[in-house]
């Protein structure tokens, strides 16, 4: 039998407190396309990164063609032909398509380039797999779906022979990922081996060959897609008990809380704007949910409410305060909580500990910073350590822990404990389950839950059409900036919000 | 075994360890440099750039030199903890020596122009180099003009205003400003009595204990206020800080404002004393201020470090005044502080390295680990077979 493309056996790779990989094995053909399947968290990150030389796994070996090899650094990994597409492209914004190809593998003499070469290899390349670049575009230029076709060229011109797509369909809208399919299937006609990582179970179906599936750091199987069916596959991905759908009562709204009128924030990527014309309102006592795909503008809209990005138009009220020109202060002390998408941009200051993380919000309250601007250690450690204990954040030596040394789920956690305790009247949550286990998302559902039983207004922002359909009251569904439906998750399906999603349906939303 | 590699982990030690390493690898240069040039007396002239005021066998001698060293010490001081300041936010300050000599100005145009007395002195300096801080902390905020730039513009914006300003109170035949004990006895700093404990030096003023209080105060400041958390929050992450609603553009201003008034009362503290005139042909800025950025990296980034490392550096910079000089040319005194100086930069580089030598030795262990416990599995498959 021929011999593996890649194989990686007996994988296992250890972080303080958890066990990333578990004895994984993943073997990768030749020729075919392979998909590694996983919810987030489940290890499939960090098999990649032990592929690519970031990690050095504790047990396990890499095999090349039937060789072991040690990949100690990504140099090594290029070296043996493995290339990967990246969720977030590494493309140089203001150079041409062709500059960013050969860029690290520039053609030159005496230190000239010669470009002609290279141009005619792109072209060439471009041709024969079906890629259509432009060369001479400027990446700033160009869509994402062709940003993402310049880095499977970028691979190509490596004459790489392992292709590793770390979830490449988020980014991509119906028609792209359709486009985006059918150049996976020709390079794998042509031969190269395709790693395919995703947790979509329809893509996976369409374009795979075999699938390996990841759970908990733990490799459950793999199995050939045409004996498999999506729910066999979902079923191995989430584990026994598929559903732990989020209980909750009847909701009983009351005032408006949030009211947001035709409000406009700028882009900071393009020149377009990124939020257009959105009005909604919140009330308290529910969670509404803005769902959409990746990159539609809900992250300007939350800044555009949180008061990190200027609105360009519109006004937003808070509980019958106008806060449209408030800094971000004064909306938090008006009863604004902020969990924010970014745990280690925003969320942490993270060389602080974790009891100076807890404060950051309350600080320059009086329990904490007496008249002449001291702070008040004692006050400030009992504070925390009641935070701690009340919402089970976990780490090494408690108040005065790093934050840097924490798990993300234990960071995310104190963040939710910090931002909850301030008992905000509105809550706004941006994927706040983003890379946590199952029951550390559960946990913070479960919050979320209890924010709205206690009379608060919740604003959820999420990409995980499981939290979208399970944790809130209404839906609003984003598109390209704009708000095109909204939906009753009692009422409507997965394919429904995807349709919505998709932008392949809209209705007028009327706030 | 793993006990001394807990300590080797602490931040404050591994400090104190790079600090003293630099110093070190500096004098090392240093003679190697010297024995090129001369090798028969490279040991001595190192060890005279070591002894500084100790070259002298007279107790009451040393103890006046000891004096001059301490008078110098002060102005470095706060230079050292202007850099420190400005950096703890995340600045890089080096307009430092602009502010410096903005101070020296300030101080001495009031002083023999108008005729102030020291505390007033003090003041203008203080104002002047607060303002002058100011601008580049505006233009960092508002028009996110980097402060390395503007500052090392506006270094030489200073120093010719200051030529041009003191020239109008320059002696006639000199191009040094007049004699503070001459013409503005009134300006001179207080002794306070401190010109007794070194042999009736009186160039010992009030700036010395002056500047270890300030240094004390930077310390509190930093650590235990609400002002220093903030500013130290905008320092480690600046999105953090704008995301928690503290003004970071007031803080940036703010904090470059603090380390201008720092660096131009270190002007004044040692303008006022009279121990130096300035020349006002002068065609760079005094060194004072850029050693100060030495100081602050080899004191570890911590105010009470920094009042160690800045006597040290003016310890070594005075020393090199008694390198023999029939031996070496007069700048070989110069040149082997500044290199001692220029290692102790490499505080943060040194740090670096510790912990990556760590780090290796910690991923080694746990591979002969890995290949201890797998050996004997390993057999056992064997044996299976």
């Amino acid at each position: 039998m021929e011999p593996y493309a890649i194989e990686m056996l007996n994988i296992t790779k250890k972080f303080p407190g958890i066990i990333a990989n578990d004895n994984i094995t993943l073997q990768l053909k030749k020729g075919e396309i392979h998909a590694l399947l996983g919810e987030n968290g489940a290890g499939k990150s960090t098999l990649m990164s032990v592929l690519f030389g970031l990690y050095q796994p504790e047990e396990g070996i890499i095999k090349k063609d039937g060789r072991e090899v040690r990949i100690k650094d990504p140099n090594d990994a290029n070296a043996l032909g493995i290339g990967m597409v990246h969720q977030h492209f590494k493309l140089v914004e203001c150079f041409s398509v062709l500059d960013n190809i050969i860029m690290g593998v520039e053609p030159n003499k005496f230190g000239f380039l010669q470009k002609k070469e290279a141009r005619e290899k792109a072209l060439a390349l471009s041709e024969k797999y079906g890629l259509h670049i432009d060369p001479d575009a400027k990446i700033e230029d160009i869509t994402v779906g062709m940003q993402q076709r310049t880095e499977i060229l970028k691979m190509l011109y490596r004459e790489n022979e392992i292709l590793i797509f770390d979830e490449p369909t988020a980014v991509l809208t119906p028609q792209e990922i359709e486009e985006l399919m059918q150049i996976m299937k020709n390079l794998s006609a042509e031969g190269k081996s395709i790693l395919f990582i995703s947790h979509k179970l329809a893509e996976i179906m369409a374009v795979a060959d075999r699938c390996t599936v990841l759970r908990k750091g733990r490799c459950i199987g793999t199995v050939d897609t045409r004996d498999t069916t999506m729910e066999q596959l979902s079923a191995m991905m989430v584990g026994r008990n598929v559903n732990f759908h989020v209980e909750k009562g009847e909701r009983h709204p009351g005032d408006v809380v949030l009211d947001v009128e035709n409000m406009t924030v700028a882009s900071k990527v393009h020149k377009n704007n990124a939020v257009r014309n959105v009005s909604f309102k919140v009330r308290a006592g529910e969670i509404v949910c803005i769902a959409g795909i990746d990159g539609n503008g809900q992250t300007e809209l939350v800044y555009g409410i949180t008061g990190l990005e200027p609105l360009k138009e519109g006004k937003l009220t808070l509980c019958g305060k106008d806060i449209t020109r408030a800094p971000i202060r004064k909306r938090s002390i008006s009863g604004m909580s902020h969990i924010p998408e970014d745990r280690h941009k925003h969320g942490l200051v993270l060389d602080y500990s974790l009891e100076y993380n807890m404060i950051l919000q309350r600080y320059f309250e009086s329990e904490f910073t007496d008249k002449a601007g001291f702070l008040r250690r004692k006050n400030i450690r009992a504070y925390s350590d009641s935070l701690i204990e009340q919402y089970d954040v976990r780490s090494g030596q408690g108040s005065v822990t790093v934050v840097r040394s924490m798990s993300g789920g234990n960071q995310q956690k104190a963040i939710v404990a910090r931002e909850i305790d301030k008992n905000p009247e509105l809550l706004v949550a941006v994927q706040p389950t983003r890379g946590l286990d199952v029951g550390a998302i559960e946990y913070i559902h479960r919050q979320l839950v209890a924010q709205r039983d206690a009379g608060k207004a919740v604003l959820l922002v999420s990409l995980e059409l499981d939290e979208v359909m399970d944790v809130p009251d209404r839906i609003l569904v984003m598109y390209e900036g704009e708000l095109v439906g909204e939906l009753d998750p009692k009422k409507t399906t997965q394919e429904e919000l995807g349709l919505y999603m998709a932008g392949a349906k809209r209705d007028e939303v009327k706030a | 075994m793993n006990e001394k590699r807990r300590i080797l982990r602490n931040s404050a030690v591994q400090a104190l360890i790079a600090s003293l390493l630099c110093i070190v690898l500096g004098m090392l240069i240093g003679y190697i440099v010297l024995l090129f040039i001369n090798p028969t007396g490279a040991w001595d002239a190192i060890m005279e750039v070591m002894k500084n005021f100790l070259h002298y066998s007279k107790h009451s001698l040393r103890i006046k030199n000891f004096g001059n060293t301490l008078v110098k010490t002060a102005p470095l001081l706060m230079c050292s903890l202007s850099v420190l300041f400005a950096y703890k936010v995340g600045l890089f300050n080096i307009g430092v020596a602009g502010q410096y000599v903005i101070g020296t100005c300030a101080s001495l145009y009031a002083a023999l122009a108008w005729g102030w007395a020291w505390l007033p002195c003090m003041l203008i300096a203080i104002v002047a180099g607060a303002l002058y801080g100011g601008i580049v902390g505006l233009l960092k905020a508002y028009c996110n003009v980097n402060e390395v730039i503007s500052g090392i513009m506006l270094n030489w914006i200073g120093l010719y205003m200051t030529n041009m300003l003191l020239t109008t109170v320059k002696e006639t035949t000199s191009p040094y400003t007049y004699h503070l004990k001459d013409s503005a006895a009134q300006a001179l700093l207080p002794t306070a009595g401190l010109e007794k404990f070194f042999n009736n030096n009186t160039y010992v003023t009030i700036a010395v204990p002056l500047s270890i209080i300030l240094a004390v105060f930077i310390a509190i400041l930093l650590d235990k206020t609400k002002f220093g958390y903030e500013l130290k929050a905008t320092g480690n992450n600046k999105n953090a800080a704008k995301y928690c609603g503290m003004a970071e553009k007031q803080n940036i201003i703010l904090t470059l404002v603090i380390a201008g008034a720092l660096a131009s009362l270190g002007g004044a503290l040692l303008y006022l004393t009279d121990y130096e005139q300035w020349q006002c042909t002068a065609s760079s800025v005094p060194g004072m201020g850029f050693n100060g950025i030495a100081a602050a990296f080899l004191g570890g980034l911590n105010p009470i470090g920094t009042i160690f490392s800045s006597y040290f550096i003016q310890h070594i910079t005075s020393g090199g005044a008694y390198v023999d000089k029939t031996m070496y040319c007069s700048q070989i005194s110069d040149l082997i502080s500044s290199i001692i100086i220029y290692l102790c930069g490499f505080v943060l580089f040194i740090k670096y390295a510790i912990n990556r030598s760590l780090d290796r030795h910690d991923e080694k262990q746990a591979q002969k680990k890995k290949s201890l416990a797998a050996t004997p599995e390993e057999s056992r498959k064997g044996g299976d077979k």
